[in-house]
């Protein structure tokens, strides 16, 4: 453990804070700088060694030529720069494999959240008995292991004898094939992913929801505004906080888009459901470790870049809620009560 | 908000279409308008569409192979067996597929809610140097992919000869993220007048969280608890890599290797073992649903 590093770091932060007593370090700072190093030992020793250690060991991967059987002599392996991150760009699988994680997510994301918001209002809206009843139903799909819900999925989108073509051959709609197609496949994925997800959304939009000052509401009904015009202009500027959080999780999970086809379609028909994260799994077990790292990577990235564009889009700035939800700065009275030493 | 200004509202000339100010009471205020027998059926209809999926599974898993593959389906077993699930323990091992998921779970979940409460504990009450490097680490890793350290992590577990171990199985979990966020945005609930009043009788800092601040979490270890017996219950991937022989593959991995290739036709053993693996989850969680809504809404809002 680097202790000695970690604590000049922290002591550099919190001069930043412009507190001056803090930086004379009171004995009692220090020992409950101790006490607390104590307490997170544990979990830091197993943080660092499967989770940040990985990480480092991945990066490293990914600008040499490793390979799986580099394994048993890792001299053999030679840097190589940034030209697997070149090679990934260039390889016309991997494009396939963007367009269709773009096309996932671009379409996913919008409508997962959609649906969950417009479910969360009416049942905030017009319910008042079996709410639980449908909190609870909208939530089961997410507690449902992805293997069960594969095997249900490939059963209700058979093309004789599955339900859904027979619901639509009800209307008198002769469904397709839909995994076997390449139009329909990718559908169905972000059909199922959505009814996966929005059981989540739907309680944290709930939660959001309740947070929105029913005065507000009441003056604008006293004003004449409808019920569209209080939900667009009171309840979603409310709810920024809350739709940010949940575009943020849902993009986050959905541009890893891997499950869903791993156990559907194993990326078929004709690529048409192959991902970056399924690709980046692909590579990896094809052993070409250097390039499967630069592309998990790359996966990494577009999930930072979709993260930083949702902010931009959905967050604020400089109000206090949203400072109080992302940046949490050090109120001046903790700085005051570490001055007594409480 | 813009409701009220910049804009000329004539004032309501029909009341009658704003029948909620005039007939609303304290118990309902406008944001909740009156039950509307619209909003029953549109969420009665996604409720069905929702749930379709799990009512299948269970009435197609007792019939035979021959009504499974009827064309068209049957909605309701004609015939109902229990065939496919005394075959799902006749000819595969469930029983050991369900001990070790039992295992690794319990393991994981007993491992989270001692390291992350004791890591959220001081990132929610305690200032100290270096905690503000420490949140932001734990909190960045949420946002990498699990792609990225697959194979790192493979390695490493197979350079401590862990691989088609439990140990192997559970280490790589003990010590999530996400536990440590939410245990610390619960925490920071909790007043310091509590702490400070125990710090001022002389009580250690273990005694404090032992004796004072782990008691109240009480809710928010049991929705860690359900969250984290559910996410490793359910995982996938990774069991799926380290397990190599049959006597360590958890119920999903198991489930899925027997869906692939020839078993893939044998659609009544394959919705057994679904049942199998989806039932117990689904039965904890109606038993503690709100505990999910609270682990939820705490880490959406707070």
């Amino acid at each position: 453990m680097s202790t000695p590093t970690v604590v000049r770091s922290g002591a550099q932060a919190s001069g930043r804070t412009g507190s001056q007593t803090l930086r004379k370090h009171p004995p009692l700072y220090r020992r409950r700088t101790r006490a607390a190093w104590g307490f997170a030992l544990p979990f830091v020793l197993l943080f660092v060694t499967f989770t940040a250690g990985p990480v480092l060991m991945s990066l490293g991967m990914a600008v040499t030529d490793i390979r799986s059987r580099d394994l048993r002599n890792p001299f053999a392996v030679e840097f190589v720069g940034l030209d697997n991150f070149v090679t990934v760009l260039q390889d016309p699988l991997f494009l396939k494999a963007a367009g269709n994680t773009a096309y996932f997510v671009l379409v996913g994301v919008p409508l997962t959240l959609g649906l969950s918001l417009g479910i969360a209002v009416i049942l905030n809206a017009g319910i008042t008995r079996f709410k639980t009843l449908f909190r609870v139903g909208y939530y089961m799909p997410v507690v449902t292991s992805i293997v069960a819900v594969a095997v249900v999925w490939r059963f209700l989108l058979h093309p004789d004898a599955g339900l859904i073509n027979e619901v639509l051959g009800w209307v008198g709609i002769d469904g397709p094939h839909w995994l076997a197609s390449t139009t329909w496949a990718m559908p169905s994925m972000i059909a199922m992913a959505t009814w996966r997800s929005i059981g989540t959304l739907i309680i944290i939009f709930l939660a959001g929801l309740q947070g929105v000052p029913t005065s507000l509401h009441e003056a604008a009904a006293l004003d004449g505004a409808n019920a569209w015009q209080r939900f667009r202009n009171i309840t979603l500027p409310t709810m920024r906080p809350t739709l940010l959080f949940g575009a943020v999780i849902t993009g986050i999970g959905y541009v890893q888009f891997f499950e869903e086809p791993f156990v559907m379609t194993q990326g078929g028909p004709l690529n048409s459901t192959l991902s970056v994260a399924y690709q980046t799994y692909n590579q990896f077990g094809f052993g070409n470790y250097g390039y499967a790292a630069a592309m998990s990577y790359v996966l990494f990235l577009a999930v930072v870049i979709l993260t930083v564009i949702q902010f931009r889009f959905l967050g604020e700035r400089d109000t206090p809620r949203r400072r109080r939800l992302w940046r949490r700065r050090p109120a001046p009275t903790a700085v005051a009560r570490q001055e007594i030493g409480r | 908000m813009s409701t009220t200004t910049g804009r000329t509202q004539p004032p309501p000339t029909e009341p009658t279409t704003d029948a909620p100010v005039q007939h609303r009471t304290k118990e309902r205020p406008i944001g909740e308008a009156r039950p509307n027998p619209f909003a029953y059926l549109i969420l009665g209809v996604g409720l069905i569409v929702v749930m379709s999926p799990f009512a299948w599974m269970a009435l197609s898993s007792v019939k035979s192979a021959g009504e499974i593959r009827q064309v068209p389906p049957t909605w309701w077993p004609e015939a109902p067996t229990l065939d496919n699930f005394t075959a799902l323990f006749e000819r595969l091992d469930f029983p050991q597929f369900f001990a070790n998921s039992t295992i690794v779970a319990t393991a994981v979940t007993l491992g989270n809610l001692v390291f992350c409460s004791m890591l959220g504990y001081v990132l929610a009450k305690s200032e100290f140097a270096g905690k503000k490097l420490l949140f932001r680490l734990v909190l960045g890793t949420l946002m990498i992919p699990g792609m990225v350290t697959l194979v790192p992590l493979f390695v490493m577990v197979a350079n401590m000869g862990l691989v088609n171990t439990y140990m192997g199985l559970i280490l790589p979990f003990l010590a999530a993220p996400f536990g440590v966020f939410l245990m610390r945005q619960f925490f920071l609930g909790i007043p310091d007048e509590l702490i400070d009043a125990a710090r001022v009788d002389g009580a250690s800092e273990l005694r404090i969280f032992l004796q004072i601040v782990m008691p109240l979490a009480k809710p928010a270890l049991a929705t860690l608890a359900i969250l984290t017996f559910l996410g490793s219950w359910n995982n996938f991937l990774w069991p799926l890599v380290v397990a190599t022989t049959e006597d360590k593959y958890t119920l999903p991995v198991a489930l899925a290797l027997y869906s692939t290739g020839q078993n893939q036709t044998d659609y009544g053993l394959l919705l057994a073992g679904a049942v199998v693996v989806v039932v117990p989850v689904l039965v904890v969680f109606l038993i503690l649903q709100r505990y999910f809504v609270q682990g939820v809404a705490m880490t959406g809002i707070k």
